[in-house]
C-alpha cells in the first residue's frame, strides 16, 4: 500500500513542481463617496523545487470575477411599427465584473479542455442553463450581454498584459471601473504549460462600501421606512431653506 | 481635480456620476418647476436614464427631488398669495385615492409584462394631447388679446356642465363657485396617471385646472405645486419602504440644484404673460413627447438590454 502511495507521489510531483506565491497591492477596495475606480496590482513569484523545464513555455493567467447574479437579457423587435421588448432570456449567473489577463494570447496559453474544466474565459464564466422555448438563438443573448458589459468596462480581456520575467516573477494590473458592485471578488491565478494548468492559486479581494456610503446603504435596507421619511425630511428642509435663503438675500 | 469633474459614488444606484452634471440637471428642472408649476418628473426621469442611473432608482429618486423643488416653488407662491389651499385639498383627496388605484393598475400591468412600453406609450399619448391642446389654445388667446388691443384678458368663465353639478363650494382664491365633484375626479385621474407613469402629474394637472375647472393661470401653478408635494412625498416613502430604490445622495445633488432653480423659475414666471407661459410649457411638453416617440419608432443602436432578473 505504502509503495503505491509513494509511486503516486513521485508521479504527481512533476505536475506540482511549480507553485504560485502571490502578492496583491491591496486585498480590499473601499468604495467611498468620491470613489472613481481603482487599480489593483497583482504580482507574485513562481516557486519551484526542480530546474525550469526547457521544453515548454510557462504562461500565467489571472482571472478576477465580481459577485455573480442572474440577469435578464431582452431583445427589441418591431411590433406594429414600434420597437418593443419581445424575447427575453434569463441568464442564471453572470459576474458583475470579470477580467482575464494573460501573459500570451489566451488560445495559446490555455487549452479548450482546461477552460471547460475551470471556467476561465468570459463566455465560460457566464452560466446560462436554458432559454425559453420560443427563443431559438439564445447564444445571441449571451453575446449581447458580454458586448454590453465589455463596452461598460465591466468585462475585460487583456491578453499579453501579464509581465513574466525569467519565468519566475509575474505581475499584472486590473483597472476596476467606478460603477462597482460590492462583494467578494474571486481572484484566480493559473500557471499553464502547453495549455494545461500546472498550478492554481485562489484568493479574494473584498470590495465594500465604507463610511457614509455604508451607513446609508445599510439604513435603506434595514430601516426602509425610516430611510424614506429621512429622504422626505431632507427634501422639505432643502426646499424651505432655499426659499427662505432667497428671500433673505433679496432684503 | 476641479469641481467640474468630481465624481460621486451613489450608494443605492451603485454607480459613480459627475456631481456638477447632477447639480446642473436639478437646476434646469427646478427652473421649469418654478415657472410652470410642474414637478419636472417627466423630464428628470428620462434624463437620469441617459446619465446611466438604473431606471428603478431614477423613478423613485426623482419623486424625492420633486418634493424639494415643489416646496421651494410653493413657498414663493404662498408669499404672492397664489395658492388656493381649499382647491388643493380637494384635489389632493382625489389624488391620493387615484395614486393608490394607480399602483394597483401598475402592479397588474407588471404581471402582464410590457410595463415599460405601456409607460412610454402613456407618455407619448398624454404629452402629445396636452401639449397640442395648450399650444392651440394659447396661440388663440394671444390672437384674441391682440385684436382687443392687448389690454383686456379674455373671460373664460363660461357656464358648462361643470357648473350644473351639486355640492358646490366657494373657492375664493380661484374666484370659483363650483361643485367638488370635478376637482375630485381630476385629482383621481391625475393621481392614477402619476402612479403609472412615475411622475408628480403636474403636466396633466395644470392644463386640467385651467381648461376643465376654469381656474386662473396664476393660481393654478401654486395650487398644483401644493398638491404635487403630497403625491410625490407619498410616492417617495412608498418606493423607499417597498423597493428600497430611493438614493438620498443622488436626490441631494439634484435638489440642491433644484431648489435654487425653482426660485429663479418663479421669478421668471411672474414676469411672463400667462399666454406666453403656456406656449413655452406646450413647446416643452411637445419636445419631450417627440423625443419619446422617436425612441419608439427609430431602430435602436443596441437591440438588447439588460435587466435584473425578476425585477421586470
Amino acid at each position: 500500500m505504502l509503495r503505491w502511495v509513494l509511486l503516486l507521489l513521485v508521479l504527481a510531483t512533476p505536475l506540482r513542481a511549480e507553485k504560485v506565491v502571490l502578492g496583491l497591492s491591496r486585498d480590499e477596495v473601499a468604495i467611498t463617496a468620491t470613489f472613481d475606480g481603482s487599480n489593483i496590482l497583482i504580482f507574485g513569484a513562481i516557486k519551484r523545487e526542480a530546474p525550469i523545464p526547457a521544453d515548454t513555455e510557462l504562461e500565467v493567467i489571472i482571472a478576477l470575477a465580481g459577485p455573480s447574479e442572474p440577469v435578464t437579457v431582452r431583445r427589441k423587435e418591431r411590433v406594429a411599427g414600434i420597437w418593443a421588448n419581445v424575447d427575453a432570456v434569463e441568464v442564471d449567473a453572470a459576474p458583475s465584473f470579470y477580467a482575464v489577463l494573460s501573459s500570451a494570447p489566451l488560445d495559446e496559453a490555455l487549452s479548450a479542455v482546461e477552460d471547460l474544466r475551470n471556467d476561465i474565459t468570459i463566455p465560460r464564466a457566464i452560466r446560462s442553463v436554458g432559454a425559453p422555448m420560443n427563443v431559438k438563438d439564445s447564444e445571441a443573448f449571451t453575446r449581447a450581454l458580454i458586448r454590453i458589459r465589455e463596452r461598460a468596462g465591466l468585462y475585460q480581456v487583456l491578453e499579453n498584459s501579464v509581465d513574466l520575467e525569467e519565468d519566475t516573477l509575474f505581475r499584472g494590473q486590473v483597472t476596476l471601473p467606478a460603477n462597482l458592485t460590492e462583494g467578494p471578488y474571486r481572484t484566480r491565478i493559473f500557471l499553464t504549460r502547453d495549455g494545461s494548468i500546472v498550478d492554481v492559486y485562489e484568493t479574494e479581494i473584498a470590495v465594500n462600501k465604507v463610511g457614509l456610503e455604508r451607513w446609508l446603504y445599510e439604513l435603506s435596507r434595514n430601516q426602509p421606512l425610516l430611510y424614506g421619511l429621512m429622504a422626505l425630511a431632507i427634501a422639505v428642509a432643502a426646499g424651505w431653506g432655499a426659499s427662505t435663503g432667497f428671500r433673505l438675500l433679496q432684503r | 481635480m476641479t469641481i467640474w469633474d468630481m465624481l460621486i459614488y451613489l450608494p443605492i444606484a451603485e454607480v459613480s456620476v459627475n456631481a456638477a452634471l447632477l447639480l446642473g440637471l436639478g437646476g434646469m428642472v427646478g427652473v421649469l418647476s418654478g415657472m410652470f408649476g410642474v414637478g419636472g418628473g417627466f423630464l428628470i426621469t428620462p434624463l437620469l436614464f441617459i446619465v446611466g442611473i438604473p431606471p428603478a432608482v431614477a423613478v423613485a429618486t426623482s419623486a424625492n427631488q420633486i418634493v424639494a423643488s415643489s416646496v421651494s416653488g410653493l413657498m414663493a407662491h404662498i408669499r404672492r398669495r397664489n395658492v388656493d389651499f381649499r382647491m388643493g385639498g380637494v384635489l389632493l383627496v382625489g389624488g391620493l385615492a387615484g395614486s393608490a388605484l394607480g399602483v394597483g393598475v401598475f402592479n397588474y400591468l407588471k404581471e402582464m409584462g410590457q410595463v415599460d412600453l405601456l409607460v412610454n406609450l402613456c407618455y407619448v399619448v398624454f404629452l402629445g394631447i396636452v401639449g397640442f391642446m395648450m399650444l392651440v389654445e394659447s396661440l388663440r388667446a394671444i390672437q384674441r388679446s391682440r385684436m382687443q388691443g392687448g389690454g383686456a384678458v379674455p373671460q373664460r368663465r363660461k357656464h358648462t356642465w361643470v357648473h350644473a353639478l351639486p355640492i358646490k363650494i366657494k373657492f375664493r382664491v380661484s374666484g370659483l363657485y363650483i361643485s367638488v365633484i370635478p376637482p375630485v375626479l381630476v385629482g383621481v385621474a391625475v393621481g392614477m396617471l402619476a402612479a403609472v407613469m412615475g411622475v408628480g402629474g403636474g403636466f396633466i394637472m395644470v392644463p386640467a385646472m385651467i381648461y376643465l375647472l376654469g381656474m386662473p393661470t396664476k393660481v393654478v401653478i401654486g395650487t398644483s405645486l401644493f398638491q404635487i408635494i403630497f403625491v410625490a412625498g407619498f410616492t417617495t416613502v412608498l418606493h423607499a419602504a417597498t423597493n428600497q430604490t430611493v438614493d438620498v445622495v443622488l436626490a441631494l445633488l439634484l435638489l440642491l440644484g433644484g431648489v435654487v432653480g425653482a426660485q429663479f423659475g418663479t421669478r421668471i414666471g411672474t414676469r411672463l404673460k400667462a399666454e406666453q407661459l403656456r406656449i413655452l410649457l406646450a413647446a416643452l411638453v411637445l419636445f419631450v413627447c417627440g423625443k419619446l416617440a422617436l425612441d419608439l419608432l427609430l431602430t435602436p443602436s443596441e437591440l438588447y438590454s439588460l435587466g435584473t432578473a425578476g425585477g421586470e
